[in-house]
């Protein structure tokens, strides 16, 4: 059949299709089958930079396009398989709303009105209001607010101009509670990627720990691996996640209970002597306190609060116990929920002990390393006063830079000015709750300059926007985290920024030289840097550009293969009692208080993830936005038809002070409680620069005008917002 | 003989989506448009709910009435395996075939062709997996020849319980999904 009858039958049979035989010829280029031939594929490892979890991943450029990327079979993040986040990593290049020059606002803040400047005027302002602020007020009142291992220049370039005011809102709208309330157990962590067994776990607990939506790729995969051997599982979740599908056991919380189910089971455990004592007798300290404040908290006693019948409690208690020290009670990652979080998370870490599973297979074991030396720089200043987040420390069990502390003391210039911000690839407008609060600061400031790829909320507030290029542009720090095998990855270009993007690297190093620090960097480009710490490891670095990961040595990692079994607690064992709680005026064994139930006919908002995006910096990833281009609030079907709402309505919700969120549709569905709504966080932009993610689906963040502070480390309880629903008209 | 069959394990599956990425990005397919999808099937009323998630697509048929029904015979069964493939050159985009199909599984291309999955047959016939089955993070896709008793797809369904799509339309589908 020849084009011309072709065209003529498109015509007759799909009249409202116009094709050219120029587009259908560019389509049938586009189609690897017919153009595998004559194409010319380049693969180039490197590591992910969709989430922080940074799998090893191989791009193809195929005729000098990004074609694909897919999983570094050498890698033991990856294992050879990305997640859809980092499948569909490559929207992040060919994003049509990429920031792609330096801009300087020329309006008043928040106007996002810009006009496009070189990076020679751009890094000049940034550094003489840097230099000026220093002058003014001294280094220590400029922050950084960072995230992620792109940050770590940046973070140099600040430590070298006399700043210990850095801050990763990870820590306190994060993982922060529960490395708080394992690190007063353990005196160690559960790290990042998490320690965490599942391979080798019999029976896992997920307590809010929706696996399989957020997609920590490690993780999900060992899970179903998990899930396909037959591994008991237990889920607690008020709503019926992904994992309660897979689970023997799904206990359906009422939320904000969950310490008082924790100390339930911990009762049970005691009193049916179910906890592994050769274990407790060796690594355990104040086990009989411990057991002795348990006692009154039966599951008759923690039925009303948590909604869970006393023979489910009971039964997933001696579940756990059959399979120990093989049961895993995973320690969550985001789980700053209701203000008593590091509490909760110790509670998490005391049931772990109680099975003998840290430092054992199938729990969590001990993190492997390599020795990697650091770049021998010269020492940084010391500050003249100590950072501002926490002062007087008032959160004692702080042992990172609190992001809304610096907050705070930007809006109150306690206990000294905070006059500028840098802000490196974190939206401060949705990781910080409470935005009214976030703006407030901003408007005090002096000078705030944002690093990003895409004109986030936070780079319209700026007075400068730093336009970064994309993971697959660059070459980034060494990817080094301890693991199960430790590893060094190598993140380097695939292909060149589109426009007038730079890499982090380079950025923190003329801003650095600018500001009179060039000592600071004394090697030449990244390249060289690079090359010299991955020799001073004793790998080389030829190798590691071509694999893009080398494994270091198997080392054990469990205490029975000879891991060590030590404990950076006061006591060096694992304390079931804390007397530095106690001294400090806290419970020493975590204690149970009911949550407020909210104003009456409101729904508790709860959110979580989605397994297609990352927080709210995914939202104009075209291929991620075809997967999931708006989020829905989940309402329980019997609620929605009281409500009158059918699956699909668009509402607005309204919380309890009166913020009206924008519009979302409804998932009216059996898989969540009657009292609480959830949503996936990071949607309903209102950056005009987010043209392909603007007004799509409403933001959790911003129905978070209120937040619980955590007592002990200062971190931000973010499921205490309410809500109602309003027809959208 | 071969016969290229999917199976899927619903216990695995999360509904992450990866499948349905890569194929997009694999096959350069239109935003817009999708050749496998993810599909949620619930039962019950909370708490005591059962949720199947699948990943879905054309099904290859072994009785397909796509290329039955196709006047140009542009829908046809490759020489291999039994795989549903659209000649996009005889293709004129009647969409007949759509109409035949009760999975749903075809869509107009913007260019006027009918589009849907190839299992990957360009991979396939090079010894890798289709795509979404190769970067699937739970390993919840197998794929393989079912006329190869020793197969991994054989050995699935002679182990583990199973149904397919439909099965009453009589197309005999070949993807599989183990419960």
């Amino acid at each position: 059949m020849n084009q011309l009858s072709r065209r003529r039958f498109l015509k007759i049979g799909a009249g409202s299709i116009v094709a050219s035989a120029g587009l259908r010829q560019a389509a049938r280029l586009a189609e690897p089958a017919r153009a595998a031939a004559q194409s010319v594929v380049r693969r180039v490892p490197t590591f992910c930079n969709i989430c922080f979890w940074e799998c090893g991943a191989i791009a193809s450029v195929r005729d000098g396009k990004l074609w694909k990327i897919e999983g570094n079979p050498l890698d033991p993040l990856s294992h050879g398989r990305l997640c859809p986040r980092g499948t569909g990593g490559i929207g992040a290049q060919f994003d049509p709303d990429r920031l792609r020059s330096p801009l300087i606002r020329v309006s008043h803040r928040g106007e996002d009105k810009w006009k496009a400047v070189t990076w020679e005027e751009a890094l000049n302002v940034v550094a003489e209001k840097m230099q000026k602020i220093k002058s003014d007020y001294g280094p220590e009142s400029f922050a950084l607010f960072t995230h992620s291992l792109g940050g770590r220049f940046i973070q140099h370039t600040m430590r070298a101009y006399g700043t210990e005011n850095i801050t990763e809102p990870s820590f306190a709208q994060c993982r922060g509670p529960r490395d708080v309330g394992f690190t007063l157990t353990y005196g160690d962590d559960p790290r990042s990627p998490e320690r965490t067994d599942i391979e080798n776990a019999q029976c896992i607990v997920l307590i809010g720990s929706h696996l399989g939506e957020n997609m920590h790729n490690t993780q999900v995969q060992e899970f179903a691996h998990a899930v396909g051997r037959g591994a008991s599982i237990i889920v607690v979740d008020p709503r019926f996640s992904v994992a309660a599908s897979k689970a023997k056991y799904y206990l359906p919380i009422k939320p904000g209970t969950d310490i008082a189910l924790l100390l339930a089971w911990m009762n049970v455990i005691v009193s049916e002597k179910l906890y592994d004592k050769e274990y407790i007798d060796k690594y355990g300290f104040g086990f009989d306190q411990f057991a002795q404040i348990v006692q009154p908290y039966t599951p008759e006693w923690a039925y009303p609060e948590t909604g869970i019948e006393p023979e489910t409690i009971r039964a997933t208690a001696r579940e756990m116990a059959r399979y120990r020290p093989a049961t895993l009670i995973h320690p969550g990652r985001h789980t700053n929920w209701y203000g008593d979080d590091a509490q909760r998370s110790r509670a998490i870490a005391l049931l772990n002990a109680l099975m003998g599973s840290w430092g054992r297979k199938g729990g969590l074991w001990m993190p492997a390393s390599l020795d990697i030396p650091a770049y021998p720089y010269p020492p940084y200043p010391k500050p003249a006063r100590p950072a501002a987040d926490n002062p007087g420390n008032k959160y004692p069990f702080a042992d990172q830079s609190i992001s809304t502390g610096i907050r705070d003391a930007t809006i109150s210039g306690q206990p000294y000015p905070i006059k500028g911000w840098m802000v490196y690839s974190t939206n401060l407008i949705y990781s910080l709750p409470s935005p009214p609060e976030t703006i407030r600061a901003i408007q005090n400031l002096d000078f705030l300059v944002v690093i990003d790829t895409v004109p986030s909320e936070i780079a319209g507030w700026a007075d400068v926007v730093l336009p970064e290029s994309i993971y697959l542009e660059r070459y980034d720090d060494l990817h080094t985290n301890p693991f199960k095998q430790p590893y060094i990855a190598l993140r380097q270009p695939v292909v060149d920024a589109p426009a007038d993007q730079k890499p982090n690297w380079w950025i923190a190093k003329t801003l650095a030289e600018k500001l009179g620090l060039g000592a600071y960097y004394p090697w030449k480009d990244i390249e060289e840097y690079l090359a010299w710490r991955v020799k001073a490891a004793g790998c080389s670095f030829e190798q590691l550009k071509r694999d893009g990961v080398i494994l270091g040595a198997k080392q054990p990692i469990y205490f029975d293969e000879g891991a060590a079994a030590t404990f950076d607690t006061p006591s060096k064992k694992i304390e079931f009692y804390s007397v530095q709680l106690q001294r400090a005026g806290f419970d020493p064994v975590p204690k149970y208080t009911r949550p407020d139930p909210g104003p009456p006919g409101s729904y508790r908002l709860l959110y979580g993830r989605a397994p297609m995006h990352t927080f709210s910096r995914t939202q104009t990833n075209p291929l991620l936005m075809d997967l999931e281009s708006e989020n829905s609030v989940w309402l329980n079907a019997t609620e929605a038809v009281r409500l009158g709402f059918k699956n699909g309505d668009y509402v607005r919700l309204r919380n309890q002070d009166g913020v009206l969120s924008n519009r979302i549709a409804v998932k009216a569905t059996e898989r969540i409680r009657p009292d609480c709504v959830y949503m996936v966080h990071g949607f309903g932009h209102t950056a005009k620069g987010l043209r392909g993610a603007v007004g799509k689906g409403a933001s959790d963040t911003q129905l978070m005008t209120r937040y619980k502070t955590d007592p002990l480390m200062g971190g931000t309880g973010l499921h205490v917002n309410f809500v109602t629903i309003e027809p959208e008209v | 003989m071969s016969r290229f069959a999917m199976v899927i394990d619903t216990r695995r599956c999360v509904g992450c989506n990866d499948c349905v990425v890569a194929c997009k990005t694999e096959h350069g397919v239109p935003l817009g448009y999708s050749r496998d999808w993810i599909t949620e099937e619930l039962h019950g009323v909370f708490p005591d709910v059962r949720l199947e998630i699948r990943s879905e697509r054309c099904n290859h048929c072994e009785n397909p009435p796509c290329v039955s029904c196709c006047p140009t015979g542009a829908s046809h069964i490759h020489d291999r395996g039994g795989v549903v493939l659209v000649d996009h050159e005889k293709c004129i985009g009647c969409k007949a075939c759509l109409a035949a199909c009760p999975y749903n599984a075809r869509f107009v291309h913007p260019d006027g062709y009918v589009d849907k999955c190839t299992f990957c047959i360009h991979r396939v016939e090079n010894g890798l997996d289709p795509a979404c089955v190769s970067v699937c993070p739970t390993h919840c896709m197998h794929f393989g020849d079912l006329d190869d008793e020793n197969s991994e797809v054989s050995r699935l369904l002679a182990s583990r319980p199973y149904h397919s799509l439909i099965p009453e339309a009589g197309t005999k589908p070949c993807i599989f999904y183990l419960t």
